[in-house]
């Protein structure tokens, strides 16, 4: 960097580019540097805090993917077993079937005794706790779209019953969920989209248990302004008989930990999907801790001229699977964004009936109350624009419109809610002995994130 | 197992009364909205078509009429009934006109309330009537309770006496379905509704509104003067029970909320829907999957919008769908009538203000939405009424502690 532009401020914390200084604002950032330098550290001006590893990656730190797995090759390259699409009866209704009702309540059981208790820490720590990852796993959450006769659980397109178990995790925690159901995008994906090869050779994998479970990432986001998922900057160029990779993905959970990714990239004008797995060269990865969503341990994924296989090409090159999988993964966020959502409904309203201020509780006067009323609309809103595309998903049907309106909805109303609820606490709504300002900032994740997730 | 499509049972339904709101309402739409206070007779015609397939059985009780809950045996099976036929109809209708359906003969909301709560022997007697609903009075509008027009007991009849405003229909009905106190000191349990027919001497039409929207659809004030029914007009029990109290009189609003979000609906889709082929013929082209933010504002705007629509459409199908699977619904039916009755004021007004002065002129229909769509966030409970419903149904407050 040259002399002259350390000199400019604009595009470093938080800047524009159109910021200049003057000789007050040159000195005063000398005075900083000054204050920032670790001499002063040494000399015991200042108590060194400990920063945990975590943190310290936050500046650039990339490190490289895990070792990969070997994973037994096996199968043929043709279409792998698909899951049978959902029966229609033409009824309108909203009542789960009763595998659904019973998965909801392990699962209901799960987000409030194991996920909830969890959730501060894993916050702090960018790291979701292993217990609560082995319970997802004892709960098969990965396999939940997986097809019967590859381990799955359900024998059927499982995307309504998806949709129910990630809105009932979130409603523990979003970011814990992220985490829980993170794996499982990759393996949906596969049970999707893959080959006979590529279903053989992982699926199984994702079946493990304890340490043995298969930490798998799906990487569509990149950060970027305006970024569209259709259009990723990533590439993939083909060469001999496989692909090079190049691009950076963000929203990646567990990056650092992750054995398996399923990135998307750019080939030959058309976005498409391709397995990479960990520990190939130019593969590196970065703590991307953000505003919320934390305890998923998001991370940016760094692709240098990574080259696969031509096996690593998951679904088709017209775009079909991968417009799938956008969308897909926008209706997981959905879901997510209703289980938050009425998380904050469920705690505000003890808190507005039991918080007194002027002689009676403030739930009486209409300013509040009719906040807690617009929650609730919104949210039962939210709720089912997300069924209703998961039920069509489910059965096989398009949902490129309800998927659009679902997002728009939970997007814009979920963070009303979200931001509803810090109010409605007032000042402890701010502070994090209570939830709401996590789930403030977890709610603000959803028309932001791509990838990470799907059903 | 859940579903949120329109039911393969009613898709006929659907399709028909979209047709009939296209062919019939569509085309005299404007003529009505210049020409307020005429009745558009080209109606009689459509109502006998209706009268004739719902004699048949085949419509599962189109229109304005049809929200009694059936009490066949329940064999645990999920319905698709009547409810869910009625507001998907009367959004289809709604979509062709809102005054137009408002003004269907023998589909008034008095007629409603009688399909709601009147016993068998009244429901033969009544069949045919066109029946208003009259509750409001000049100094009482959401405070239903709090009406002052009185109904006394002398003999075999009842007299009564007071002033009722904001009658739907009330021009042209055959009869009144109207809101008076046995005994004012009783408070809402003593309101007590009664049918009183056209040509009753006592009953008085004194005027005809001028209003801002639904112009098609006539709004009388009523005057009653010692006005005699018989004491077997009276609907539901003559009793004053004062611990069911209003719970009688205001059960006919979680049938008919439902309906009147089901007319947001309808009427906020015309708006979408032509507003979406104007974008398209000036280049915008709405993309559900790029980013919102990436797109035009105007197509921006769009997405927002129809996202809302689709979700006061739900919210309605959902109450609907609980009444036909005798579900308690009051909760819903609120909720439903809420988020449709401001989502259709903000679609119908953004549609005009996309569309520019060609949405603002009368060469289009857009401004007429934006005008009709207001009355639907008011009548049967404004926006308010039903926030206090929600607010007070989640929080478990009483009317006393959420005022």
């Amino acid at each position: 960097m040259s002399f002259i532009s350390s000199l400019r401020p604009g595009g470093r914390h938080g800047l524009s580019s159109r910021e200049t200084r003057d000789a007050i604002g040159l000195a005063v950032a000398a005075v900083n540097r000054l204050a920032q330098s670790e001499l002063i550290d040494r000399v015991g001006l200042r108590k060194q805090a400990e920063q945990v590893v975590y943190t310290t990656t936050r500046n650039g730190f990339r490190v490289a993917t895990v070792a990969g797995r070997t994973f037994a090759r096996g199968g043929r390259r043709t279409a792998g077993a698909r899951p049978a699409s959902a029966p229609s009866r033409g009824v309108f209704d909203l009542t789960p079937t009763d595998d659904e009702q019973m998965l909801l309540e392990v699962v209901r059981e799960l987000a409030a005794e194991v996920l909830r208790p969890a959730a501060s820490a894993a916050d702090e720590a960018c790291a979701p706790p292993a217990e609560v990852l082995a319970a997802g796993q004892d709960v098969g959450l990965p396999v939940l779209g997986v097809p019967e006769q590859l381990g799955g659980i359900l024998e059927e397109r499982s995307a309504m019953a998806g949709a129910l178990v990630a809105e009932a995790l979130a409603h523990g925690d979003m970011g814990l969920a992220v985490a829980a159901l993170a794996p499982g995008a990759v393996a949906t994906a596969i049970g999707l989209w893959g080959t006979d090869a590529q279903q053989q050779t992982y699926l199984p994998a994702f079946t493990g248990a304890g340490s043995d479970a298969l930490v798998a990432a799906l990487a569509v986001a990149e950060p970027r302004v305006l970024f569209d998922p259709f259009e990723p900057a990533t590439t993939a160029r083909r060469d001999g008989d496989g692909f090079v990779l190049d691009g950076v993905k963000s929203a990646v959970v567990r990056g650092a930990d992750a054995e398996l990714f399923v990135v998307t990239a750019t080939l030959d004008g058309t976005p498409a999907l391709f397995i990479v797995e960990s520990g190939a060269d130019g593969l590196e990865v970065e703590a991307d801790p953000s505003m919320g969503v934390r305890a998923a341990g998001l991370s940016r994924l760094h692709l240098t001229g990574v080259r696969v296989g031509a096996d690593a090409l998951l679904g088709d090159t017209d775009g079909t699977a991968h417009a799938e999988c956008v969308r897909l993964s926008r209706l997981a966020w959905c879901a997510l964004a209703v289980g938050t959502a009425q998380a904050v409904l469920d705690y505000v309203l003890p808190y507005v009936n039991e918080r007194e201020a002027f002689g009676e509780p403030i739930s009486h006067r209409q300013s509040v109350a009719f906040m807690v009323a617009d929650m609730a609309i919104e949210v039962q809103a939210m709720r089912l624009l997300t069924w209703r595309a998961a039920s069509r998903a489910a059965r096989g049907e398009d949902v490129a419109r309800e998927v659009g309106l679902a997002r728009q909805l939970c997007a814009e109303k979920g963070m009303r809610i979200g931001l509803d609820g810090v109010q409605l606490l007032g000042g402890h709504g701010f502070v994090k002995e209570h939830p709401v300002e996590r789930w403030y900032r977890d709610l603000r994740a959803v028309g932001v994130m791509e990838g990470a997730v799907l059903l | 197992m859940i579903n949120l499509e329109t039911p393969r049972k009613h898709a006929t339904l659907v399709d028909q009364a979209h047709q009939l709101a296209m062919n019939m309402l569509r085309p005299i739409s404007r003529k009505y909205d210049r020409a307020e206070h005429a009745y558009p007779k080209e109606l009689d015609m459509l109502a006998a078509l209706i009268d004739g397939v719902s004699e048949t059985g085949a419509t599962s009780g189109a229109g304005a009429g049809g929200v009694r809950r059936d009490s066949s045996a329940d064999d645990g099976t999920v319905r698709n009934g009547t409810n869910l036929a009625s507001v998907l109809s009367v959004a289809e209708m709604c979509w062709g006109d809102t005054a137009l359906l408002l003004s269907m003969p023998r589909q008034g909301l008095g007629n409603s309330a009688i399909a709601s709560v009147a016993d068998e022997e009244q429901l033969e007697r009544w069949k045919g009537t066109w029946a208003a609903m009259a509750i409001t009075e000049p100094g009482t509008g959401s405070d239903s309770a709090n009406i002052t027009t009185t109904a006394v007991k002398d003999g075999d009849d009842y007299v009564i006496n007071g002033e009722k405003i904001y009658v739907t229909s009330g021009g042209r009905a055959d009869s009144v379905v109207v809101w008076a106190t046995l005994d004012k000191d009783l408070g809402r349990a003593a309101i007590k509704s009664f049918l009183v027919r056209k040509d009753n001497p006592g009953l008085k039409v004194e005027r005809l509104e001028h209003k801002l929207g639904i112009r098609a659809s006539d709004t009388a004030a009523i005057t009653f003067t010692d006005c005699r029914v018989p004491a077997e007009d009276l609907l539901g029990s003559p009793e004053i029970d004062t611990k069911s109290g209003f719970a009688g009189a205001m059960a006919t609003f979680d049938n008919t909320r439902p309906l009147v979000a089901a007319m947001a609906v309808g009427c906020a889709r015309a708006s979408l829907d032509l507003t979406r082929d104007l974008l398209e013929q000036a280049g915008v082209v709405i993309d559900y999957d790029r980013p919102a933010q990436s797109q035009s504002a105007a197509a921006a705007t769009f997405l927002r919008l129809e996202a809302d629509w689709e979700g006061a459409r739900l919210l309605m199908m959902q109450a609907a769908w609980m009444a036909d699977n005798r579900k308690p619904n009051s909760l819903e039916a609120s909720m439903a009538k809420a988020k449709a009755g401001r989502v259709g004021s903000d679609v119908t007004l953004s549609c005009v203000q996309l569309c520019g002065t060609l949405g603002y002129s009368e060469s289009e229909l857009l401004e007429k939405w934006a005008r009709d769509s207001k009355i639907l966030d008011i009548f049967e409970g404004t926006q308010q009424i039903q926030q206090l419903i929600v607010a007070r149904r989640v929080l478990g407050l009483t009317s006393s502690e959420l005022r």
